[in-house]
């Protein structure tokens, strides 16, 4: 609405959304650090390839990273996302290990086992919360123990991939020449990306989403199916972390209990330094495409600097993270504060 | 008037049928398995001599009390948290790795090998003032900086630890001490563990501060709205702050009786994922994890539930990593039977058995 109203004030300056504006310094925060990597660590990030395999090793993290910000716009988190990741890797790995199914057959059977895994979880929980109102935060955590607890169950040794067909799948890769190589798993990561934008930016369940996110009660006099809505921004969340779990295990080939911990919190954190709120209703899956890259960068270079002791990287990465969650706000204030000083513009609209 | 005040009351005490229900359910179940398996190991109290020669009282019900004890105070001060910033605090366990680790190390300036009864009490203050400058960062990026709460603790869950071990260095003191003992274990001449002890203390401080103050009124209130808060003269930035500070205070308690009853401090594993018990807590006790109206009854009693049911479930000899995947049936049941959903829907199917008409307006939005 102020994009409109302002529009037509003044010709072709619009004023940017906070969301636009958050993502434009994750995207600002990303290339400062990575032209800085380049000045002062040089050589590995020189190379093309580099970034390149930023995205192959972070595949699994860009989607979560969409489904967070999915349930983060609706209003709601989603905590169990890691747990799902795992148990859905553990399980293509254990049923492509043990099963016997060769070939092609195979590996179409895992991908739709991780996806049911994934569509499960969404359904169960999209139902307690949306349906019985009960708290987001609470029914995932519980999410994240069950999908934990049973991957034990599976297995609690590695279990590696031997499986001819998949690791075939595995190798396909999109081969530019003097660029660098970029995975099965990050083109698909991508493309899931561009599905979502599509999704939130086009469709009605998307915008609904928004809506849902932005004022429930406003969003229910619309005509808006809140619950129905909000029961799908789970369902989407949980089929995206089925499949993040198969990407994961086509990026590592072996199941074990240790995938995904903590990457829920990756995948939160990331989705708010893209501009995504955890109130809801704002947010922009492409931030946190940029989060991921931003929170990657940060381990990157922590591995690549002269830093040996795991305990001063973990600092340094901490303290790097609230330099920006600082700098978001204090620009995000300052903009504030900017836009209502010069009140003669709302003056001359009327 | 009255009717009001009562009204409120019953509606306050409502929050705490679900926990008690879980609770009475739990005790049932172990008491039904118990006489099934012809063994009530479960509820057994007993009594016997320490190393040091004293009296003290064992048994499974006291162990999950005495268990309980660092969960229930952290959980305490959680609930505090949650109820003024809407949000809760994610790095309790790091922060009280950094906690303990100040603790262990004053206690070391002082000399490890006579631990007096003044040494504990500087390294405590110490440590508090340490964990409250760090639960002020965390508190100042909430209400100052006006972050989300899970994200600006988010620094501190990732790099906390690393803090506490830069601390500490890689050794790990062992603290063998009887005032160690007796803050952590038994007093010599009471036969019921210390931490509980705390517990009620740590309990009746933050009562008694709520009841001689109005500072859950306005904790509360700062958490429903924070804007009318303002328009009324409370400063919500003050509030925020203190309910933090009031954190740093039960982590630290909560860090020296865990370093207390281990004897040693490890910052990988001192209150390793506290933070998911803790909320957990708060939030099967029925307050709402969005701020607003609180209970600390209900929390303490939430980190009893969580305990007792991890010890039921010990007891039934589940492998200790699937334990998550019952305790989390466990949870969805608990917190179905407290949904606003779940219980318009029994109120609904009571209507119809008892033939009354329905007044209840349509219409609600979860």
């Amino acid at each position: 609405m102020t994009v409109k109203a302002t529009s037509r004030n003044s010709g072709n300056r619009q004023p940017m959304t906070d969301t636009k504006l958050l993502m434009l310094i994750a995207i600002g925060i990303f290339v400062v650090m990575y032209g800085a990597a380049m000045l002062f660590i040089g050589k590995r990030f020189l190379n093309t390839q580099e970034i390149f395999n930023l995205l192959n090793n972070n595949a699994y993290l860009i989607i979560l990273g969409c489904s967070l910000t999915i349930v983060m716009i609706g209003g709601g988190i989603d905590i169990s996302v890691g747990g799902v990741v795992c148990l859905s890797a553990m399980s293509c790995a254990k049923f492509l290990q043990t099963s016997g199914m060769e070939g092609v057959p195979g590996v179409i059977v895992s991908l739709l086992l991780a996806l049911g895994i994934g569509l499960l979880f969404g359904l169960e929980q999209g139902f307690l919360v949306s349906y019985l109102g009960i708290q987001p935060f609470i029914v995932t955590l519980a999410g994240m123990f069950l999908s934990r607890g049973v991957t034990t169950m599976i297995s609690s040794e590695n279990v590696p991939i031997k499986h001819e067909a998949f690791l075939e799948m595995k190798k396909t890769a999109l081969q530019i020449p003097s660029v660098g190589k970029l995975e099965l798993g990050a083109i698909i990561a991508l493309l899931i990306l561009l599905l979502m934008y599509l999704l939130l930016r086009h469709h009605r369940l998307g915008r609904s989403i928004y809506a849902l996110g932005g004022n429930q009660q406003s969003a229910l006099m619309l005509g808006i199916n809140v619950k129905r809505s909000r029961f799908l921004s789970y369902v989407i969340s949980g089929v995206l972390s089925g499949l993040a779990g198969y990407i994961f295990i086509m990026h590592a080939s072996s199941g074990k209990t240790s995938i995904g911990l903590r990457s829920e919190m990756d995948a939160i954190a990331s989705a708010i330094i893209g501009g995504t709120l955890l109130t809801g209703g704002v947010g922009n899956v492409f931030g946190a495409f940029f989060g991921v890259m931003i929170l990657s960068t940060i381990q990157e270079i922590m591995a690549a600097s002269k830093v040996q002791e795991s305990y001063w990287q973990e600092i340094a990465s901490g303290s790097m993270l609230a330099l920006f969650i600082l700098m978001q706000s204090v620009v995000l204030s300052r903009r504030g504060k900017k836009m209502s000083l010069p009140a003669w513009i709302k003056f001359k609209k009327e | 008037m009255m009717q009001k005040v009562n009204s409120r009351n019953r509606q306050g005490l409502s929050q705490l049928v679900i926990p008690l229900a879980a609770l009475g359910i739990l005790i049932l179940f172990n008491l039904i398995r118990g006489i099934i398996i012809g063994d009530l190991g479960f509820f057994s109290i007993g009594t016997r001599v320490n190393n040091d020669g004293n009296l003290v009282l064992t048994g499974n019900i006291i162990s999950i009390i005495d268990d309980a004890s660092a969960l229930a105070i952290i959980a305490m001060g959680m609930t505090l948290v949650t109820a003024a910033c809407g949000g809760q605090d994610i790095s309790v366990g790091a922060v009280g790795a950094i906690s303990g680790a100040v603790y262990v190390r004053v206690l070391a300036a002082f000399g490890l090998d006579h631990i007096t009864f003044p040494g504990v009490l500087a390294a405590f203050a110490a440590a508090c003032l340490v964990t409250i400058i760090f639960t002020l960062f965390n508190g100042t990026l909430v209400s100052v900086f006006k972050i989300q709460p899970m994200i600006a603790t988010l620094i501190l869950f990732s790099c906390g630890r690393s803090i506490a071990y830069m601390i500490t260095g890689s050794a790990t003191p062992q603290l063998n001490a009887p005032l160690i003992n007796s803050i952590g274990k038994t007093i010599p001449g009471i036969p019921i563990p210390t931490p509980i002890f705390l517990v009620i203390i740590m309990g009746l401080i933050l009562t008694l501060i709520f009841k001689v103050t109005n500072l859950r009124l306005y904790t509360q209130t700062v958490g429903i709205n924070q804007g009318a808060a303002r328009l009324n003269g409370i400063n919500p930035t003050l509030i925020k702050l203190l309910s933090f500070v009031i954190l740093g205070i039960c982590v630290t308690m909560a860090a020296m009786i865990q370093v207390c009853r281990l004897n040693q401090l490890s910052h990988k594993t001192l209150l390793d994922a506290i933070e998911m018990d803790a909320i957990l807590a708060v939030a099967i006790g029925g307050n709402s994890l969005g701020g607003g109206k609180f209970r600390l009854s209900g929390s303490i009693l939430g980190s009893y539930i969580i305990l007792m049911l991890t010890n039921t479930l010990n007891d039934m000899s589940v492998k200790p990593d699937s334990i998550k995947a019952y305790k989390a049936i466990v949870i969805i049941i608990i917190v179905i039977a407290g949904s606003p959903g779940f219980k318009s829907k029994i109120s609904n199917l009571w209507e119809k058995i008892h033939g009354i008409e329905k007044k209840t307006v349509s219409g609600e939005v979860h």
